[in-house]
């Protein structure tokens, strides 16, 4: 039992720091990015090439992977989302739009093949890969009669470093102030000399770092990379976890994200694999009815 | 080229040779128009594929254990899926916008890895065999239901049922605070939305030998969104056209058929940005106007859609 919690403490990190992206975007721009889970399964794609593919130590291919991922979230921001800003469209627009962008993105992995166009990014067609044994140091610890694997010790660390940088960010420095201005209000935010269409930028970049950042990390923990890892895994379970902590609000997220974790492991532990695959969403749908503000009861206008 | 030079020219060898694509445009169609009715009252609603689970189940659960003809179980199934849109529609639509797609996209989640993966019946996320399976006999209904549901939508859009769900789009508070009965409106668009799905999905066990709950996840309903809004959502003959272009697309450009998503995925965004009133639609192209082009270019009208 004790080495299922821990284990729901490992991909507890990952939903969170996915989450944390996904609930960024919601808060400041108010549209639903629904290319992150696309961008997320980039994270991991990429690295792998650049491991696999490139012969490229793990660490700087995963740095690398982190900002091209971060400059998916520009591409994301100009090419879906400012042109439907520039059009006061509502926003269910820029969920389509998105939707729209992860579709290609999947689509372009899941079509490359030895001798293809991309055949430099993937080469496993819609297969699913991991990691060349060896190419990522993965020791074993043994602590108190429990099995630790060195790469979830380093998601877990990763993680809650990242997550506790974040906060600092966003309470502290002068670019999360602004966040906080324009999520709190758009117009006064412009009036008070933020430059919103900057904001939004950074925003975009951040959210999809910490995307494609949670991306490799699963490929890292769960061996599993594939172009459907972002839309099977946690594109939808995403969802969940913001729900759960109230959309917009990030430690609401990180909350979201270790509660889901623990749910789910313990869903599995009592009735097995295939109600442990819906309880996320009978989760996602209860607290949506009963609780639409999120478990933690953040305000809505409060949200960052 | 040469998918248009056999339509025009050997129409009959084409529908030979083409039926399961006819087929399957008919029932993205049916499928686009359940979309558009919830839709056109201004609910973005993605529990589609989870009403077609539903009505495809039921049908395939009816005819492998009671003696009733065919297309009472179909009817069955549809009944089914609008008792079921009626239960979830109760919670659910209270939400607005973003929110009530999420929630209805648990739902279909919900339904598909909770409940027909771990009920017996359902053969357990294994899938069903269908015993009444006829894919050529079963493309008939479907290209008779179409015109027949087009109809009923359109008349109903055109009728006081359709007005006050346009005022409910266009204004919420407006249109209760001149006596409205939004959330009754709002729950009749999904009731409908729900039987309209639910039929789909039973017509298309029809010309399937397998009921793959794989088929009905959120992949699907976000298909079905993507025909909806590239046909355009202001009148019911959008969808429809939406469905058979984008159903249609990879049979025509063979080239790009590996690459068919990475193509929707461009119209989508050139039509969400371009033209959110669709294929189908009044108005030109909301163009986003760089500077240097004269004012004229940009359309000035607001198109009348939910985009």
């Amino acid at each position: 039992m004790t080495q299922q919690i821990l284990n729901a403490i490992f991909i507890g990190s990952i939903y969170a720091l996915f989450a944390v992206g996904y609930t960024l975007v919601f808060g400041v721009l108010d549209v639903l990015n629904l290319a992150h889970s696309a961008v997320f399964m980039l994270g991991a794609v990429i690295t792998y090439s650049l491991v696999a593919l490139h012969g490229m130590p793990f660490l700087p291919a995963a740095v690398i992977a982190v900002l091209v991922c971060g400059l998916l979230g520009l591409l994301i921001e100009f090419v879906a989302l400012r042109p439907l800003r520039r059009r006061n469209a509502p926003p269910i627009s820029a969920l389509i739009s998105t939707i729209g962008l992860a579709l290609i993105f999947v689509a372009i992995v899941e079509q490359a093949n030895p001798g293809s166009f991309f055949s430099w990014l993937w080469q496993d067609g819609a297969n699913s890969v991991r990691f060349p044994a060896g190419a990522v140091p993965n020791p074993t610890f043994h602590v108190l009669g429990l099995t630790i694997e060195g790469t979830k010790l380093l998601i877990l660390i990763t993680a809650v470093v990242l997550m506790l940088v974040l906060g600092y960010v966003i309470r502290f420095t002068q670019l999360g102030r602004a966040l906080r201005a324009v999520a709190e209000n758009r117009r006064a935010a412009t009036l008070l000399g933020i430059q919103v269409d900057r904001i939004f930028a950074s925003t975009l970049f951040l959210s999809s770092a910490l995307g494609g950042l949670a991306g490799l990390l699963f490929g890292l923990a769960i061996s599993d990379i594939s172009p459907y890892i972002g839309r099977d895994q946690v594109e939808l379970k995403g969802l969940a976890v913001i729900v759960l902590g109230g959309m917009g609000s990030i430690p609401g997220a990180v909350l979201g994200g270790y509660l889901l974790g623990l749910i789910e492991v313990l869903a599995f532990v009592r009735f097995g694999s295939n109600v442990e695959a819906g309880v996320a969403f009978a989760a996602l749908f209860l607290v949506l009815v009963i609780r639409p503000q999120g478990l933690f009861g953040a305000r809505l206008r409060e949200r960052l | 080229m040469d998918f248009f030079i056999q339509l025009f020219t050997d129409p009959v060898g084409f529908y030979n040779q083409h039926e399961l694509l006819i087929a399957q445009i008919g029932i993205n169609a049916i499928l686009a128009i359940s979309l558009f009715v919830t839709f056109y009252s201004g609910q973005l609603s993605l529990a589609n594929a989870g009403f077609m689970a539903i009505g495809a189940y039921t049908t395939v659960i009816l005819s492998l254990y009671l003696p009733l003809p065919l297309p009472v179980n179909m009817l069955i199934g549809a009944v089914l899926a609008g008792l079921v849109g009626l239960m979830v529609g109760l919670p659910v639509l209270r939400l607005r916008g973003v929110f009530l797609a999420i929630a209805t996209i648990g739902f279909v989640e919900a339904l598909r890895l909770g409940v027909i993966l771990n009920v017996p019946i359902t053969g357990e996320g294994q899938g069903l065999k269908n015993p009444t399976a006829d894919p050529l006999g079963g493309i008939l209904p479907i290209l008779v239901s179409l015109p027949i549901l087009a109809y009923i939508v359109w008349r109903l859009t055109r009728a006081r049922l359709g007005q006050a769900w346009a005022a409910i789009r266009e204004d919420e508070l407006a249109a209760s605070s001149n006596g409205i009965n939004v959330p009754l409106y709002k729950m009749i668009a999904f009731i409908i939305g729900a039987v309209i799905a639910g039929y789909a999905g039973a017509l298309e066990t029809h010309i399937n030998f397998f009921v793959d709950p794989t088929e009905y996840g959120v992949t699907r309903t976000i298909q079905i969104l993507t025909f909806a809004v590239v046909g355009g959502t202001t009148n019911v003959f959008g969808p429809i056209v939406g469905a058979v272009f984008l159903t249609a697309l990879p049979e025509i450009v063979r080239q790009f058929a590996s690459y068919r998503d990475v193509v929707n995925g461009i119209i989508l965004i050139l039509v969400i940005i371009f033209r959110p009133q669709g294929i189908v639609g009044r108005g030109g192209l909301a163009l986003i106007r760089p500077k240097w082009l004269p004012a004229s270019w940009s359309a000035r009208e607001r198109p009348a859609s939910a985009l």
